[in-house]
């Protein structure tokens, strides 16, 4: 039973909208934060670049293609939330799953390459920071997936279908994550 | 909104989405929790005060165990007591009621919340009893001590510590949510940004602050645990990493976080000096700034910390400008308070005087941190006990003084009773004078020279004086009497629980919304949900028989 103080909007924006800004607001703070400080040891330490000439550019480039692919279906199942077609903003939702399972399981790829060939999270500075910052965002893809499935059945049934927009705008965070450290892990040799 | 009259008691206590409830869990865990680190604090001085004979109620003390006293001590008080209850006790039970809502308006989330903090205090506690003992590191935990077990000799503890704190900060990220976005939306229809009480917005913005200055000592967190269980070496200068890089994530984040304290603490002063001066704040709207100025300038400030770690002395420079400046909107900010007070009808009750303690201790406190945001006085002061008076006369206003001064206030609108005043007033001056009596003497220890974290003084011929010893046992005599009076407080508050006189809506005739509601409130707050027709501090209005005038009730034809 919520209470009627979830339905007040006095700013005029929904609360669940205002909700998720204050997360990607943090989000953006944290992973910052972790860039900032590889941006600061790589400016230090020039032979990075080469450590970075070990990294999988052209899976890097797929998987870029993929993430914004998927940002495209999920404006596409907000689309079809805003227009109360529960059942399609669902097949979208679950397209940009996929979308996001294909770049986890290219990224394993990737990971099971770099670490039988001997560049693991220990091996310099450089790996370890390529491995937490893109395994935390890993993370952060894993769980949009889950709660983006849990809000496809939800819009399916043509319940709380606001949701859709609002697990989007937390995808775009992510996908926009993913276009900063594409750059920074795999484009900078 | 309504539920079940019958709900059970694991649904009603533990398991509530009520933000009234979920306050008293942080309230109750705060409050245990400030038992253990004060419990520490005893242990430590009587180690410093009578060195290497064995503590009643503890025993010897080794070097390692001394270490880990203080490391805790100091984690708990800010993470597990100051904030959980400064923002989450006061922030939850209160932002609701004041804003004239029916509960926060993200319940679930708000005892998911909860939940990470429980889980984070015990993962905390849990962390004193592996093998190695708990972490000794200090609360800074600077690596390579903290990062390596063959110098923290605690692997097990460190782990845990940061993990702890990683989870605390978890909580308050999520908590933080439901504050800022309840505030934003879920106010009363006719409160304007100008009539929400001044403690709900110090506690916003403090919220606010703390999203925007935690998420690089969250990433710091989990470098440091890496380089704790996997052998990275983010920190270590060996492998390619830093150490000093940590100071930065960590006190870009310390540094706000005293302030994310403090604005709650003047939030609940402000509205006590109001009510037991029957006046208006004397400048809502300069309180508000002066807040605003002080949040963005303590993004500037944090190398102020590490003076002397090796940073540039330029930028040691900058930081030096930066620290004095952010003094100034923080005196505007007293000196409106004592214009508040000035010329006013004032009732020296217990709540009045724990917020006038506040703002004289806090003033003594504040002035002695010019000397060390100087950076050239700095190069003395670093790391001795000067430091540690400066923090302690800031901390103890913020996380003690203020919360006895809310929880006096509003332990009539929470329970129903009203606690007894004569225990108050003996309890108030129970704290006050041997709070100043531990820490003047430390002051001067700090300024002769006497450093931080270290076990014992004996083997430091110029600090093992008697005149200098006799200074660490007037500080640890002097705690002993400040815990023991404690005992007063926790009487006074659990028997007045259910033996206090009870207590009308509205005992201290205050403007804001919360004292319209039943005392103590039922679940939805207000069976009529409230609008808003004027500010929170129309006190004494000329013209009005009455001295007082609630934000509720609607404008009358004069």
């Amino acid at each position: 039973m919520k209470p009627v103080a979830t339905s007040r909007s006095v700013t005029g924006i929904p609360t669940g909208r205002l909700a998720v800004w204050w997360v990607v607001a943090s989000e953006i703070v944290i992973f910052g934060g972790l860039l900032g400080s590889y941006i600061m040891h790589r400016l230090g330490h020039p032979e990075f670049g080469d450590y970075a000439s070990h990294t999988n550019t052209a899976a890097g480039a797929f998987n870029t293609l993929v993430l914004l692919s998927s940002s495209l279906s999920v404006v596409l199942a907000h689309h079809a939330a805003e227009n109360k077609d529960g059942k399609k903003a669902f097949r979208y939702l679950w397209l940009t799953i996929l979308g996001g399972l294909t770049f986890l399981l290219v990224k394993s790829h990737e990971w099971s390459t770099e670490i039988s060939h001997g560049y693991t999270i220990t091996t310099n500075a450089f790996w370890s920071f390529y491995y937490t910052a893109a395994g935390l965002h890993g993370l952060h893809v894993i769980g949009g997936m889950v709660i983006m499935a849990i809000i496809s059945f939800e819009a399916r049934k043509g319940r709380n279908l606001q949701r859709v927009e609002l697990i989007g705008l937390y995808w775009h965070f992510v996908d926009l994550v993913w276009i900063f450290l594409f750059p920074l892990l795999y484009i900078a040799k | 909104m309504s539920h079940a009259e019958e709900q059970s008691f694991f649904h009603k206590y533990m398991w509530s989405t009520d933000h009234k409830m979920i306050g008293m869990q942080y309230l109750f865990t705060g409050m245990a929790m400030a038992l253990i680190g004060g419990f520490m604090a005893y242990v430590f001085r009587m180690q410093l005060a009578f060195p290497n004979i064995a503590v009643p109620g503890f025993g010897q003390v080794s070097p390692g165990q001394y270490n880990a006293l203080v490391t805790n001590h100091g984690s708990i008080m800010i993470f597990w007591v100051a904030m959980p209850v400064l923002i989450a006790a006061f922030g939850n039970y209160l932002i609701p009621l004041m804003i004239g809502a029916d509960d926060m308006v993200f319940p679930r989330l708000n005892r998911l919340s909860y939940q990470i903090f429980l889980l984070s205090a015990l993962v905390l506690i849990a962390s004193f009893f592996v093998e190695g003992g708990a972490f000794g590191g200090a609360w800074t935990a600077y690596p390579p001590l903290s990062a390596k077990s063959q110098y923290s000799l605690t692997p097990l503890g460190a782990t845990l510590w940061i993990t702890a704190v990683a989870l605390e900060f978890v909580a308050f990220l999520i908590g933080g949510i439901n504050f800022v976005t309840t505030a934003m939306n879920a106010r009363a229809p006719g409160m304007k940004m100008f009539d929400v009480p001044l403690v709900v917005w110090m506690i916003v913005i403090a919220s606010i602050m703390f999203m925007a200055s935690v998420g690089p000592l969250i990433a710091g967190a989990f470098m440091l645990i890496f380089d704790q269980t996997v052998g990275t070496g983010f920190f270590d200068p060996d492998k390619g990493g830093d150490p000093v890089l940590w100071q930065h994530l960590f006190w870009f984040f310390g540094h706000p976080e005293v302030y994310v304290v403090l604005l709650p603490a003047c939030g609940i002063v402000a509205e006590i000096i109001t009510v037991f001066s029957r006046k208006k704040m004397f400048g809502y709207k300069t309180v508000l700034y002066t807040t605003f100025a002080t949040g963005i300038l303590s993004f500037f400030v944090w190398a102020h910390h590490q003076f002397i770690s090796g940073i540039d002395p330029r930028m040691a420079n900058v930081f030096t400008v930066t620290t004095v400046l952010i003094s100034v909107p923080i005196a505007e900010m007293m000196f409106v308070y004592i214009a508040t007070l000035y010329g006013g009808q004032i009732t020296l009750s217990v709540p009045m005087l724990w917020a006038l303690a506040f703002i004289g201790e806090f003033l003594l406190g504040g002035v002695t941190g010019l000397f060390l945001g100087a950076s050239g006085a700095d190069i003395y002061f670093h790391d001795t006990y000067f430091v540690l008076a400066h923090f302690h006369y800031t901390f103890v206003p913020i996380a003690i003084i203020a919360v006895f001064a809310g929880l006096t206030y509003w332990f009539p609108k929470m329970f129903g009773r009203h606690m007894s005043e004569k225990l108050g007033k003996l309890h108030f001056w129970g704290t006050i004078i041997p709070f100043n009596m531990i820490f003047i003497p430390l002051f001067i220890l700090g300024a002769a020279g006497q450093h931080r974290r270290i076990y014992s003084y004996e083997h430091f011929p110029e600090l093992a004086t008697p005149a200098l010893q006799d200074l660490r046992v007037l500080a640890t005599m002097s705690l002993v009497v400040m815990l023991s009076c404690q005992i007063i407080f926790l009487y006074n508050f659990f028997s007045s629980t259910t033996g206090g006189k009870k207590a009308s809506r509205n005992p201290w005739k205050a403007n804001t919304l919360e004292w319209t509601a039943e005392s103590p409130p039922p679940h939805g707050n207000f069976p009529t949900l409230p609008s808003v027709y004027r500010g929170p501090y129309e006190y004494s209005v000329p013209g009005r028989e009455e001295d007082y005038w609630p934000q509720d009730q609607p404008a009358e034809t004069r």
